[in-house]
Order: C-alpha cells, then structure tokens, then sequence
C-alpha cells in the first residue's frame, strides 16, 4: 500500500480548530500592557490550528515515509544500526528519572547519580581505562572534550603544543574537533593495508605533537596492529593519543583500549550500547581516560561519600570546565546501562562475536561481486568499492537506490575518503542469517543486473515515496522555512 | 578546449591579462570535478592577496575546493552574478563563470605560470 | 541472548561458510598481547523483570515533590499524550540520520516543520535542525560570530546568562584565540553602563539572556542598537522558550543570533538531558551556521521533497575547515517540540504563555507581600528572582519539609547572592499550590 500524500501542517491549518486545550486561569487575569509594556508579540502567525486527529494522523502519515530499524536491516557502516530494545525506553522513561530536574539538591536525586556512577564503572571497565565522564552529548562531543583534556593536561605541564595528527581514513569530525579546539591538524596517510603509514607517522611525530586520534578497528573495519607501537611512539615524545570508540562495538570484551596504551577516547552509546538514533539525535559521547588526565575531566564528577551516597563534586581545581550545560544525556545514559544489565558479562563478549560473525558471513557473500579495495581481515564492517559496476556505468549512488526497492538501507556511501565510490556495510550482530542472505542476494542481483541492464540500475529507486530529490536546487536556491505565499491547494 | 591567451596554474585557475588587469577563474576541468557549483564564496573588492593566497572558495554539493591566487594583486571586482546564478561556473568556467578581477602587481610572475597546451598535459598527467 | 537472532546451527554452519573453524579466528588480527580473555566486571545479564526492578529502585531513591517550583533552565511542562505515542513510532525513533532522502521524509519535513516554527518563534530566517543543549548553542553562537567577524576577538557576556552556559562557553573559548569577558548585572538586569564601556570595534558578539538567568526580561532592543553600533553581533540566549510565544521576538528586538534551550516544549527535564538546544540566525549568515539543516526540493519527477542541505559548512566535508564538528544533533527531541508545538497550535501555545505569565506574577505579588522577602519589579516572564532576609538554602530546606521544591538557591552560584532563590512557575503549579507556597513561606520566616 502506498504511503499517504501528506501536506506540510501548515497547509492542514484552518482557523478555529483546537489540539490541545487547557485549564481555565485560575488566578486573576493580567493586564499584559502593565505587566509587560511595550514587550508583547504579535501573534504567532504561520502556526498551525489543528484537531488532535489532524496532529495524530499527519505525524503517524510522516513516520510511513521513514525506514526504521524495526523494519529491517539498516547496514550503515560505522552508524552501528543495531536492534534498539523498547525496555530501554520504558527505563528511560521512568517518572522518578525523566522528571528528575537537574538543579535538585544531592540528597534529592540519590537515584541519578547511582545510576550515572554505575554506568561509569562499566564504562571504565570496558575501556581498561580507569576514568570517565559522562558530560559529552554526542560523538563528535566527546571527541571535543577528550581533545581539550589533552590539551589541559599539557597547559598544567606548562607545554604549549600545536598540532594533532589525524589518519587520512578518518571521520570528519576528527580533524573538525582538531581544529575546533585549537589545534593544527596534520594527515597521515594509510599504508597499502589500509592501516596507518607507521613509518611516515614517526616521521610526522614532533615536539609540537599533542596528539593523535586514531579510530579503531579503523573506518575500513581493520584493526590497527600497530597500534600499541604507535602508542608508544608518541608517549615517548610526550603527545597522547586519542582513540574514536565509534567502533568500540567490535572490541568489547575482546581487547581493552587501556591496554593498547590509549590515553582518552569516546564511546558511542548509541552505536555499541544500543540506544536509538532518533533521525539523527540524541546520542551520548562518554570519555574514559587514564589516571593521568583525570584531574582535568569536565565538572562536576560525581562521588560516592563514605557513607554509601553519592553527590556532585564542583570543587575540580584543575578540570577543564564543563562541556555541557547540565551533565550529558541522562536518558541516554539510562539506556545504555539498562543494556549492559541486559546482556551481562557474557552477553556484551557474545554480542561483540557475533557482529563479527555476521559481518565476515556478509563479506563472503558479497566477496564474488563486489570489489573489496582493503584486503586485510575485518572486524565489524568491510568497505567495498563500485569498481566492478563502473564499468558499465554503474555508480555506488545507483547501486544505493536500488537497493531502496529491495526493501533495504543502504550502506554508508561514499566514505571513508580513501576509498574511491565507496560502499560501507556494517550488519551488526542483531540480524538473522535470513536477513543477512536476503540482503546479500539484493546486492548480488544489482551486481548482475548492471551488467545485464545497466540502465534499469541507474533508474532506481521505483517503489519510493520520492526518487532521487534534486539536492543541488535545494543547496543552489535554498528554501529552509515555509513561508504562507508558498500554500499549495 | 582551454584558450590559448590564459595561463594556468597546477591547482586549476586559470588568468586572462587584459592590460594592467587580470581576470581569474577556475578552468573547465577544476568545474568538472567539483560538479554542480551551489555556492561561490568571494572576497571584498580592495583587498589585496599574494600568489599563491587562498582568495574564496567553490561549493559544490558534496565538495568544497579553495581557490588560490595565481599572481600577486588587489581585487578590483568580483563576478556578482555568480550570487544569483552559481551554475554559470559549470556552464561557462572560461568566461561568463569568472570569479574576480584583479589589478596586476608584478607581471613576472605570470612567466611562472603554464600555458595551455602545459595545463592540458598536466591535466592528463593528474588524471592518470 | 534475547537479541541474537543466530541459532547454534547457524553459527557453525556460517563460520564452515567463512572458512574458520571458531569464532576466535575471526579475531586474529588483534595481537595476542592485547587481547583480554578475563570476564568483564560487569554483572551476570538481568531478565527483563530484574531490570525493571533495578531501575524502579533507583527511581524511588530520588525523591518526589507535592509542588515543584524549579527552574533555572529546565522547566516541568504538560505535554498531550499524544507526544509520548508518535514520538516513540519505531520509524522515527530507531531511523538514523536523514542521509537518504528517500526513505527519510517523514524526519526531513518534521525538521522542516520545526525550523519553521522555531524561525517564527525567533523572528529570525534561518534555523537550524537542533543543537546537543542551550549552551552548547550559546557556545556555537560565539564562534559563529567570530567567524562572521573575522580580526575581532573579543566576546561580552552578561552575568545574566546561566552561570553553566558561561562555563561551557569559557570551555569553547578555552585554546581559540578570543577573550571572554562577563558583563555584570546590577541588580538582575545587564548594566548598560557597563557594556558601553566595554564595548568596540574588537568585540565580535555580545550574549545576553532573554529573559536572562534571574528571570528578567532584559531591554534587548536597546542592547542590540548598542552592540549593532559597533559593528557586533547580539546572541540573544532563552533558555525558556515558551517565553518567545509571548515576548517580542528576538530577531524583531534586533538580535542577530537567536539561541537557547527548547526542552519546555515537550520534552521533559531529563536530569539535564537530552535537552533541546535551538540556534536561528540571520539569511544572509546562514552558511556560517553549524549543525544539519533541512530544505525543500522537488525529485525527478518534480514531487515537493526535503533534503539535508548546506552540507558543504560540515565535518563531513569540509573536514578541519568545518563551521563545526558537530554531527549528531536532537532529532527525537526535536520531533517532541513540533509534535508538541503542532497540538497546542497557534493559540493555544500563547495562551499557555499567557497563563505561566499570569501565575507567575500572581506568585510574585503575593510573595512581595510577606514579610522578609523582598521582590524587585523588573520585567519577568514565569520566572523570578526573590530575595529573602537569610540565606535561602535555609528557606529551601524547610519548604522541602513541606513537600515543595521551592526554588534555586542561587547562592551556589554566586556567594554574594546567598540570600537570592530562583523561583519557576508554570501551568503545572495550580492555585492551590501557589496558595501553599505562600502559606509555607510565612510559616517560614
């Protein structure tokens, strides 16, 4: 059944209707021209007059026209789009947790900071690394924090250094954070591996070096072996290094970042730990650290007193300073923790196994037809390329498209840069060996179909609500609000 | 394809001397591979680069590439009709899609520069 | 392993497909010096029923309030039911970032939705799709204008913006080149003596909150023309965004960037987070701006679509020379606030801005009337500050006992403020709360 037309609720309005009323005033009314002089608004124009109905139907309409986990596989590599378990919403949702403000004295909020506490220690204990701070609301924030930490232990040692390294394979928010905090960034290029150029990073190693970020197992899905020898080296010139944990979901229980000598480095909860995405939000970026750099962690920490409680210590002379205006995603953080209760000790090491699993079963299938640039083993995720299918003039994008009429998301494309054409594929341990070969066998036909009909590849999609929207128009001419002259009939 | 009176340098712009001026884009080539340009970002008309200076830069949707000044000089225009029509870049990089106009400060250093037919086969070379 | 869909025959069978003998040949390209084969410290996995006892035991240890006046930047509203249903549909709760658009336009054209509706709120043009909090916005806000303002390097924030924003933007600030310097209030509003003079053609943005931290409604027109007449830019920062439904609109006020926290609308506090951190701006800055933002296109067959686009300013692409790092944004929480925005409708949403005004002032009066507190007349929206003949901290303790959570006490902020409580009052609080707020604050002092 195809989705229903759904205008934008703009259009839906109609002068008179009602969503949502409310209580009558029950104190005195108020002169707003007395309390207020010269301060009020005009009315909300372009706000929509709705029914309840209307919200209900036009918002349950909007979700027909959305992929979401639940529906099927979602192999976006390096996104980790796994099984997200709805007694984590119902955890986070708790009254006693969702409407905890965060202004409440200590004594008040017992429960949250417990909750907070206990989700460090298994954050640390995942990690090998001993310290953690919850404060990061996302990735790429975490990332932000970790870097500055860095940088404030080197300010306390009285070091004013300027650059940070980072892999040529890396996310862009790695050299974005770079920058955003300061510092120069320096690329390192990959070996023919796929791994980081040990020999040319020694050559790039400096007193000037305050770091390095380094994702692991790598965008590519490759463990970096050397990546204890890279720790190494850069301890020995005093920088740090940094470790993405976007990937983290491929290592739990198996190897501990401590132990690879990683000073700092971030976790996703909403790639290993499960918590939903949310159409791009909200995620959490916990970072864990050695001993060392924990005096400089974003305030206030959390401690337990001898007494058993817990609460806020503010007094942190040395940390950097808070990254967020509260303490980070709370309810995020509760949904990452009802995971780890969930799936235990054994559960978090199968769980690592089978994403493995399932990846190398997917990359076996797939091997035959596609064309894998990197041959080195891989963990989590295998990146493959469109070499085969450009030459009949078949893209990455077509063969993307395509696949949205096969029922499935596409893999990441297009990324990461030292691939050319791109195809990104991350299963996750939650899918079937059903889903897994259904997938495959979507791939493997487009791999015939361009060769046998190029054409019926490059006019993908066919079953969707739109087919390939004009991205250079929206960029060109950019319309970023509705405006009422724009109405349709 | 890419006019014998310009010269270009190895990062894709190309110059037109007219007189003590210079007009300068970004070849046919560099358009190429940006794709659909959405966005050109140009500098105030007065100020003043040397060679080699990063002046603006060219979007695209999926690529943004800096454009660097291939000679010494002080912008006397930019191309303003790129504002309401980036596209012409695609279109027309070698004329109507020119980015800015300078006045020259040294003409020896368009000696350094590389003529067509030098530009063509460094193209080739690149893309090897 | 309630999440693992392979039965043990699949397993042997897909590691025979492999070509491997065990699971642990898959792992051999980590050294074996670094492999870990201990148990993790973690507990043995918890059934479904154990899980729910745990959290529910956690939940009981914070403790619950008859009457709740607290607010300080996040705020207890109503939210219709019908937020927690649609918001938690599997489509737009477990979908990624809108990357292909095609199977994505129910999130791109709620972001659409409420970047319109938070554009009109703003009374700026452009806004973005949401930021991680208010004051990771306010923070971003500040390097927006740096940019926007390239040679100028030094940034003025008023004592009237959230202390913890105030931090988190000396942390941006912290190894960048621009100096922070706070503008102090006299009494709860900005000293406008005090910004004039500190004011220059080397100031890139002036921050002030609106309505400000004390609950104040700052004269941000006034501040505007001030700072516009030295060629900087004002980041106007609401932390209560009901607030701008009443409130003349910042962008109208002259504010050249509108940023803040719009977790009132539908979201609940969190414990300070998820959050909803919003940021608007001007058209003609809009590709100075961080974060994701959505805009309208046809498709090939010219059916209206939207897309992610501006892409160009991101980490993604532009890589060290991004306008930001950030990458993950609100996305659910945003779709809360247009869910929510959407079912209180045009007036509906006033007329609540209305009625947390009303009470608010209500509050305040009747408060001004006891003995030992002391209340100033400046502007408020439905929140102020009061201040009381002892330390507040005092005063609080003793309404808890009466099972109101009775305010801020703002001395943990500022220890000249010790006598000074923050109160909050939103539709939430009926008349027969504020009446025993007032009846516990005279049996109190």
């Amino acid at each position: 059944m195809k989705p229903f037309r759904e205008f934008l609720i703009f259009e839906r309005s109609r002068p008179g209707k009602i969503g949502c009323p409310l209580p009558e005033l029950d104190v005195p009314e108020i002169d707003l021209t007395e309390s207020l002089p010269e301060m009020v608004r005009d009315e909300l124009d372009v706000f929509p007059e709705v029914s309840e109905v209307e919200v209900v139907r036009h918002f349950t309409r909007l979700s027909q026209w959305n992929f979401g986990i639940d529906q099927g596989m979602y192999p976006l590599g390096s996104c980790t789009m796994k099984h997200n378990p709805r007694i984590n919403e119902a955890m986070a949702a708790l009254p006693g947790l969702a409407g905890a403000h965060p202004l409440a004295r200590p004594r008040h909020i017992q429960g949250c900071l417990a909750l907070i506490h206990e989700l460090q220690t298994y954050l640390s204990d995942i990690t090998g690394l001993p310290h953690c701070s919850t404060q990061p609301a996302a990735g790429a924030h975490g990332e932000f924090t970790g870097i500055l930490l860095i940088k404030a232990l080197l300010d306390h040692k009285g070091e004013k250094r300027t650059t940070v390294i980072v892999p040529d394979s890396a996310h862009g928010t790695n050299p974005a954070t770079a920058s955003l905090c300061g510092f120069d960034v320096k690329e390192v290029p990959s070996d023919e591996r796929g791994c980081v150029d040990v020999a040319k990073l020694a050559q790039m190693i400096d007193d000037q070096t305050a770091g390095m970020m380094i994702t692991n197992p790598n965008t590519l899905g490759i463990f970096e072996t050397h990546i204890r020898e890279i720790a190494d080296m850069l301890h020995a010139k005093g920088a740090y290094l940094y470790m993405d944990g976007a990937n983290m979901n491929a290592l739990v229980g198996k190897t501990k970042p401590g132990d690879m000598g990683v000073d700092v480095l971030h976790l996703n909860l909403h790639k290993t730990f499960s918590t939903p995405h949310g159409g791009g939000g909200p995620g959490a970026g916990p970072i864990c650290c050695t001993a060392e750099l924990a005096p400089f962690l974003p305030k206030p920490w959390v401690t337990q007193l001898e007494d058993g409680s817990y609460t806020w210590q503010h007094d942190c002379p040395d940390s950097m300073g808070k990254v967020h205006g509260w303490y980070g995603q709370f309810g995020v953080l509760v949904r990452a923790l009802t995971w780890i209760l969930t799936l235990g000790r054994e559960g978090l090491v199968r769980h690592t196994e089978h994403a493995v699993l399932n990846n190398n079963y997917l990359r076996k299938m797939l091997e035959p037809h596609y064309e894998i640039p990197f041959k080195a083993p891989t963990l989590h995720e295998t990146v493959f390329n469109d070499k085969r299918q450009q030459i009949h003039g078949v893209s990455t994008m077509d063969i993307a498209k395509s696949l949205l009429d096969y029922g499935f998301h596409p893999p990441t494309v297009y990324f990461p840069l030292v691939v050319h054409g791109a195809l990104m594929v991350e299963p996750t341990e939650t899918e079937s060996r059903g889903e897994l070969n259904r997938f495959a066998r979507a791939l493997i036909d487009i791999a015939e179909r361009s060769a046998s009909d190029p054409e019926s590849v490059r006019n993908g999609p066919l079953t969707t609500q739109i087919q390939r929207a004009d991205e250079t128009t929206a960029a060109r001419y950019p319309v970023l609000r509705w405006l009422p002259e724009q109405k349709e009939s | 394809m890419y006019p014998s009176e310009y010269r270009y340098t190895k990062d894709h712009e190309w110059v037109k001397v007219e007189g003590d001026f210079a007009m300068i884009g970004i070849t046919d080539h560099a358009q190429h591979q940006l794709g659909d340009i959405v966005f050109v970002e140009l500098p105030e008309d007065g100020s003043t680069f040397s060679a080699g200076d990063e002046f603006g830069t060219v979007e695209s949707v999926k690529a943004v590439a800096e454009v660097y000044m291939p000679i010494t000089g002080e912008v006397t225009e930019i191309n303003e009709d790129l504002e309401e029509r980036p596209e012409l870049v695609n279109e027309r990089p070698h004329d109507d899609g020119w980015l800015i106009r300078v006045r020259i400060t040294d003409p020896s250093e368009l000696d350094e520069l590389m003529d067509a037919e030098a530009y063509e086969s460094f193209v080739e070379e690149e893309s090897k | 392993m309630k999440y693992l869909p392979l039965s043990p025959k699949d397993k042997s069978e897909m590691l025979e497909f492999i070509g491997v003998s065990n699971i642990d040949d898959l792992f051999t390209s980590i050294p074996k010096s670094l492999r870990f084969d201990d148990a993790l410290h973690v507990p043995k996995a918890k059934s479904e029923m154990e899980i729910r006892a745990h959290f529910e035991e956690l939940a009981q240890q914070n403790t619950s309030f008859r009457a709740r006046f607290m607010g300080g930047g996040a705020y207890a509203h109503f939210w219709p039911v019908v937020v927690d249903t649609l918001s938690q549909r599997q489509e737009f709760l477990t979908s990624y970032t809108p990357y292909q658009p095609e199977i994505s336009q129910g999130t791109l054209q709620y972001l659409f939705e409420f970047q319109t509706m938070m554009c009109v709120l703003t009374g700026l043009d452009v806004s973005n799709a949401s930021m991680y909090d208010g004051a990771t916005a306010t923070a971003e806000a500040v390097l927006m204008a740096s940019r926007l303002k390239r040679k100028r390097s030094r940034v003025l924030v008023s004592e009237g913006v959230h202390p913890y924003y105030r931090q988190v933007v000396a942390t941006y600030l912290s190894n960048l080149d621009l100096t922070l310097e706070t503008i102090p209030c006299l009494g709860h509003l900005t000293d406008l003596n005090a910004l004039e003079t500190s004011l220059g053609n080397d100031v890139c943005a002036v921050v002030v909150g609106y309505p400000n931290f004390f609950g104040a409604v700052e004269p941000l027109q006034k501040i505007a023309e001030m700072t516009r007449a030295q060629g900087a830019m004002t980041a106007a920062v609401t932390m209560e965004a009901l607030s701008l439904a009443l409130l003349k609109s910042p962008g109208s006020q002259g504010a050249d960037l509108s940023v803040g926290e719009a977790q009132s609308f539908g979201n609940p506090t969190n414990f300070g987070g998820p959050h909803l951190g919003f940021f608007t701006c001007r058209d003609d800055d809009k590709r100075q701006m961080p974060g994701r933002i959505c805009g309208q296109t046809v498709d090939r067959n010219g059916v209206r679509a939207y897309v992610l686009t501006l892409n160009a300013r991101e980490q993604h692409i532009r890589r060290a020379k991004a306008t930001s790092n950030i990458c993950s944004n609100e996305g659910l929480c945003a779709l809360r606030a247009t869910i929510y925005l959407t079912a209180m409708g045009k007036y509906g949403l006033r007329e609540l801005a209305v009625q947390n005004h009303a009470k608010a002032m209500f509050l305040k009066r009747q408060l001004g009337n006891i003995n030992g507190i002391f209340v100033t007349e400046d502007p408020i929206f439905n929140e102020f500050t009061i201040k009381l003949d002892r330390p507040a901290s005092a005063v609080l303790d003793a309404l808890e006992k009466r099972g109101i959570q009775g305010g801020v006490d703002l001395g943990r902020f500022d220890s000249t403020r010790d006598n000074e409580m923050l109160i909050a009052v939103t539709e939430l609080n009926t008349r027969a709360q504020l009446d025993a707020y007032c009846q516990a604050m005279e049996a109190v002092l």
